[in-house]
């Protein structure tokens, strides 16, 4: 049987052998499923790590935008949507912490590095929720193009890495429609509702594309993570995708994309879009961005408020198991 | 082994401020229509009354499951890929067990 099994992996400290990277290059091109105890190179397995962990630390601070707004949700409906919805983002971090796991990297570990401010996060995560109209476009932009990149790392070569994907596939289709029917709902209501819906899509579209990361030529990981078949497209044919199925829904619900170039280009079949500013891009990155610290320090505050929980159930179990000794 | 999932307080201090590791449990699902569980994922748990609490909470919030199971996962025993090939040789090497080994006159249906 087939587990994913951190136990096993045994990190190895010599260079990887050519031959078995080259039987492994060819596991990868015949399509087959690389699974925890197979043979892989350290940098893939490096690779592979760092991709995870990053997008789990994304799933998990990605809570925090939107749990600014639980409490001033506009109505029960909504309120109970958006806390499953942010229960939804907890999954989906364990789901991929446990996938990370079995590449032999505990997830206390992973955790750490997320507190200490060494690891990353998607960049979308560092702009504030200023109105409701925010949440709508975090569940349409945000979780939009997340589908987009997920449902393409579905197929990725790592099989616990697509599995988990297969999973939260299937649960962000809700958050993405949650998200629309709230800014259809805005964009039909009052002019004031309008404009406030008008304002989040200024602000969150471009933001949205840059998640897709940098143009591939300036991508260092990109081109190693396609041959390796981790993503099985580049950043700017994904990014392309995105822009291609939002504009017709920005149509549908009368909301402006703000981007003067957008025209659709007979030849290509895709919507032309103008260029994106990297300079805020890898400001942001870098930690500059509207709310690098505050979300690292809402963080902090909630890992450490979850302390005595997390205590308390040990305490408990130990408990339980001095009784059953003692009763034996 | 990074994990004992027979010492519910590996890693976990009460005084200690770093996060607690709790044991590993691979979790398996049955979903509603019959079919066998099957392995969906793991969650860090100290007992295993609490790792199936997670597993529910984690891997089973749209009624994806009539069943769960929790295993720790130090005493799942596994094949290893490096046995792959000779371990199961015994099945690959006998192709008179699929029906496809056999002739039938044309234009027959067997089935």
């Amino acid at each position: 049987m087939m587990v994913n099994e951190p136990s096993a992996v045994q990190p190895s400290a010599t260079p990887d052998d050519p031959a078995r990277v080259a039987e492994f290059e060819a596991r990868i091109a015949r399509g087959e499923s690389i699974e925890p105890k197979d043979w892989m190179p350290e940098r893939y397995r490096k690779q592979l790590t760092r991709m995870m962990s990053q997008h789990a630390h994304s799933e998990i601070v990605g809570m925090l935008p939107e749990g600014n707004w639980i409490t001033r949700a506009p109505n029960l409906r909504r309120k109970m949507a958006l806390i499953a919805k942010v229960q939804d983002e907890a999954g989906h971090g364990l789901y991929i912490y446990c996938g990370t796991e079995t590449l032999g990297t505990d997830r206390q570990e992973l955790v750490q590095q997320l507190l200490d401010g060494k690891a990353k996060y998607s960049s979308i995560f560092n702009y504030p929720t200023l109105t409701w109209a925010d949440i709508g476009c975090i569940g349409w932009f945000v979780d939009g193009a997340a589908i987009v990149n997920q449902t393409m790392l579905a197929k990725a070569s790592y099989g616990p890495y697509a599995r988990a994907m297969v999973r939260i596939c299937k649960e962000e289709n809700f958050h993405k429609r949650q998200g629309y029917e709230i800014m259809a709902t805005l964009a039909n209501g009052t002019p004031e509702q309008r404009a406030m819906a008008q304002d989040a899509v200024n602000r969150w579209w471009w933001p949205s594309l840059m998640m897709f990361g940098p143009h591939d030529a300036e991508s260092s990981n990109s081109e190693e993570l396609v041959r390796w078949g981790v993503k099985k497209k580049g950043n700017d044919e994904l990014r392309q995708r995105f822009v291609n199925l939002t504009v017709a829904q920005a149509t549908a619900i009368n909301l402006t994309l703000p981007d003067p170039a957008l025209q659709y280009n007979e030849q290509t079949e895709n919507w032309d879009f103008g260029p994106i500013d990297w300079d805020e891009f890898w400001r942001v990155v870098k930690g500059d961005g509207p709310c690098n610290r505050e979300r690292l320090a809402a963080r902090r505050d909630a890992h450490a408020a979850g302390e005595w929980v997390r205590v308390a159930a040990a305490a408990y179990a130990a408990k339980q198991q001095r009784s059953a000794t003692e009763a034996a | 082994m990074p994990d004992q999932p027979t010492s519910p307080t590996n890693g976990t201090d009460a005084t200690s401020p770093a996060d607690s590791q709790w044991p590993l449990w691979e979790v398996f699902l049955q979903p509603p229509k019959g079919e066998a569980h099957e392995h969906a994922g793991s969650v860090h748990a100290v007992s295993a009354e609490q790792a199936l609490q997670n597993a529910r909470d984690v891997y089973a919030r749209r009624g994806e499951a009539v069943s769960i199971w929790v295993v720790p996962s130090a005493s799942i025993t596994a094949s290893t890929p490096d046995d792959m090939g000779p371990f199961f040789d015994p099945g690959n090497d006998k192709p008179y067990r699929h029906p496809q080994f056999y002739k039938v006159p044309r234009g027959v249906r067997v089935f």
